[in-house]
């Protein structure tokens, strides 16, 4: 068992910096969004993550799991959208993967991401490639795999992930959209980039920065 | 943005108070979570028919809450599905002990959220059974995208479906009869202005003065090309010639016409538009039994229109002319 990358003071502190980013960036994701979506991608996890600050960071003493929890039903009660039930259930499951457990090292971290990022999958049928939020989560996991075996320090290593999740959200810009509201816009998706995998991002980078 | 609001952040919630003084004969509202149910609800021992979406569609959902039509609707915020946790409380409000039936709008958001909450009610006991609407025959439905989306035909099915849960029917009845006006029914819209949602604060698209938008979603969502301007008879054959070929509705059919405003055109341009529907409509040879021709499933102050064609016989007939008491529908009683 190595360093700890993620206690309580850590989580609380990437669904802090999480929020901040996303609110500043709201326009920027919404613009993406009204591109090809419905234009309300950022204002809405704008709106989840101020709940997420009311409700979830309000509750004190609250572990890792607990942290996660919070957020998970904070969002699904805010956010509406596909982003609502996505991100819920992303935070949902990482929150049953920490169960019980408070100072995660770097394994657990990934661990408890793939969990979550299962999840996504699970209940919104996307694959690589289909242009959605899997495309920054599933680049950044390779990454968070490969910076372990090759026994990367833990800041490093998230922020490979962080890097890989950004390189992921760029590459969504040629892709064609096979799920979502961008399906249906078949050929002319491409050429976007998708809001979704951005904020996805965004929430890899901030755990970088929380945690490393 | 030039529109009658106070804040951004209020308009769902004003609109909501300003129904429930408009109508206390007919609806109540919950505010936090929101939600519209019929007066007097749950009515013991009927099926009751719940549906939702994002706000910005009024009428729809919440304008068609009452006797023969919804028993709830969950508005979410403008063109955002409502939140799991919302449909699950309206759902156990309104659930008379027959069980419940969502109506579920074909978009990935809605039907991620109403799958959470039928979830949720079902843990609880309540039976749930969920009935999709997909009739755009604008949008490819291919294993590749996320289907067809829905549109108009939801209008018509809560309408239909919820005079069949009035009467008595089963759930199962009550869900097939949804699911037979989807399958029945097929929708396509043009836009001849974007809208403008209020967080967002400008035009969702832009499109110019001698342009129009055939096969636009109910969100402002582009549709299938972009185009000059045509005379009115040509835009309405431009929608009608996928519509009818789709199902495909043919000659002798009994059908129902629904020529629907988007929200910024007004009716007189609406009844330009169906002057040319039975016009080819007959031409086509198909026998126009029904029409419903108005604003009820809008998308903002967009202007443009949809039109749904729905195939009929006696059954959906019989219950498209029953008695229904709402906001927005009222006939026989």
């Amino acid at each position: 068992m190595g360093d700890v990358t993620l206690d309580a003071g850590r989580t609380r502190r990437w669904l802090e910096l999480l929020g901040a980013a996303l609110t500043e960036r709201a326009e920027e994701l919404t613009r993406l969004d009204a591109a090809i979506g419905d234009a309300d991608h950022g204002t809405n996890m704008a709106r989840g993550f101020r709940s997420v600050r009311e409700k979830a960071l309000a509750q004190d003493g609250a572990g890792v799991s607990g942290l996660l929890r919070g957020t998970a039903m904070a969002l699904i009660g805010t956010v509406g959208g596909a982003a609502g039930p996505l991100y819920g259930t992303l935070f949902l499951r990482m929150s049953q993967a920490t169960e019980g457990r408070d100072g995660l090292g770097l394994e657990e971290v990934r661990d408890a991401l793939r969990a979550g990022v299962q999840g996504v999958i699970d209940r919104g049928k996307a694959q690589p490639g289909d242009k959605t939020m899997i495309d920054a989560l599933d680049p950044a996991l390779a990454a968070l795999d490969a910076a372990i075996a090759g026994g990367m320090p833990a800041p490093d290593a998230l922020r490979e992930a962080a890097d890989a999740a950004e390189r992921g959200a760029a590459a969504t810009v040629p892709m064609l959209a096979r799920r979502g509201r961008a399906s249906y816009l078949g050929e002319r998706s491409i050429g976007h980039q998708d809001p979704g995998a951005t904020s996805a991002a965004i929430l890899v980078r901030s755990l970088a920065d929380a945690a490393g | 943005m030039k529109k009658l609001i106070n804040q951004v952040d209020d308009v769902v919630a004003e609109a909501l108070r300003g129904m429930a003084a408009a109508h206390p004969d007919l609806i109540e509202i919950n505010l936090g979570p929101d939600y519209v149910v019929r007066k007097g609800a749950p009515v013991q021992g009927r099926v009751a028919l719940v549906s939702g979406g994002g706000s910005g569609h009024e009428p729809m959902h919440g304008g068609f809450v009452g006797a023969g039509m919804l028993a709830g609707a969950c508005p979410g915020a403008v063109f955002t599905s409502p939140t799991p946790d919302q449909i699950h409380e309206c759902t156990r409000r309104v659930s008379g002990g027959a069980g419940v039936v969502h109506i579920v709008k074909n978009y990935t958001g809605d039907v991620l959220n109403f799958e959470m909450a039928a979830e949720l009610a079902q843990a609880e006991g309540i039976e749930v059974a969920s009935a999709v609407i997909d009739d755009d025959v604008a949008v490819k439905d291919s294993l590749y995208t996320a289907g067809r989306r829905g549109v108009g035909t939801t209008v018509l099915a809560e309408k239909i479906a919820g005079a069949r849960a009035e009467e008595g029917g089963s759930l199962v009845e009550v869900a097939d009869v949804v699911r037979t006006v989807n399958a029945s029914g097929r929708s396509m819209g043009m836009a001849l202005t974007s809208c403008t949602v209020p967080s967002a604060g400008e035009p969702t698209f832009e499109l110019g003065e001698d342009e129009m938008e055939i096969g636009i979603g109910i969100h402002g969502e582009p549709g299938r090309e972009r185009m000059p301007l045509e005379p009115a008879d040509r835009i309405v054959d431009r929608l009608l010639e996928p519509v009818l070929s789709d199902l495909p509705f043919r000659s002798g059919d009994r059908v129902l016409a629904f020529v629907n405003g988007m929200g910024g055109t007004p009716l007189i341009e609406l009844y330009v538009a169906m002057r040319r529907v039975a016009e080819a409509l007959g031409e086509a040879g198909l026998r126009l039994e029904r029409t419903l021709v108005g604003s009820y499933i809008t998308s903002l102050e967009m202007a443009g229109l949809s039109i749904t064609m729905l195939r009929l016989d006696d059954e959906l007939l019989r219950l498209w002319d029953a008695p229904v008491h709402t906001p927005a529908l009222r006939w026989g009683m």
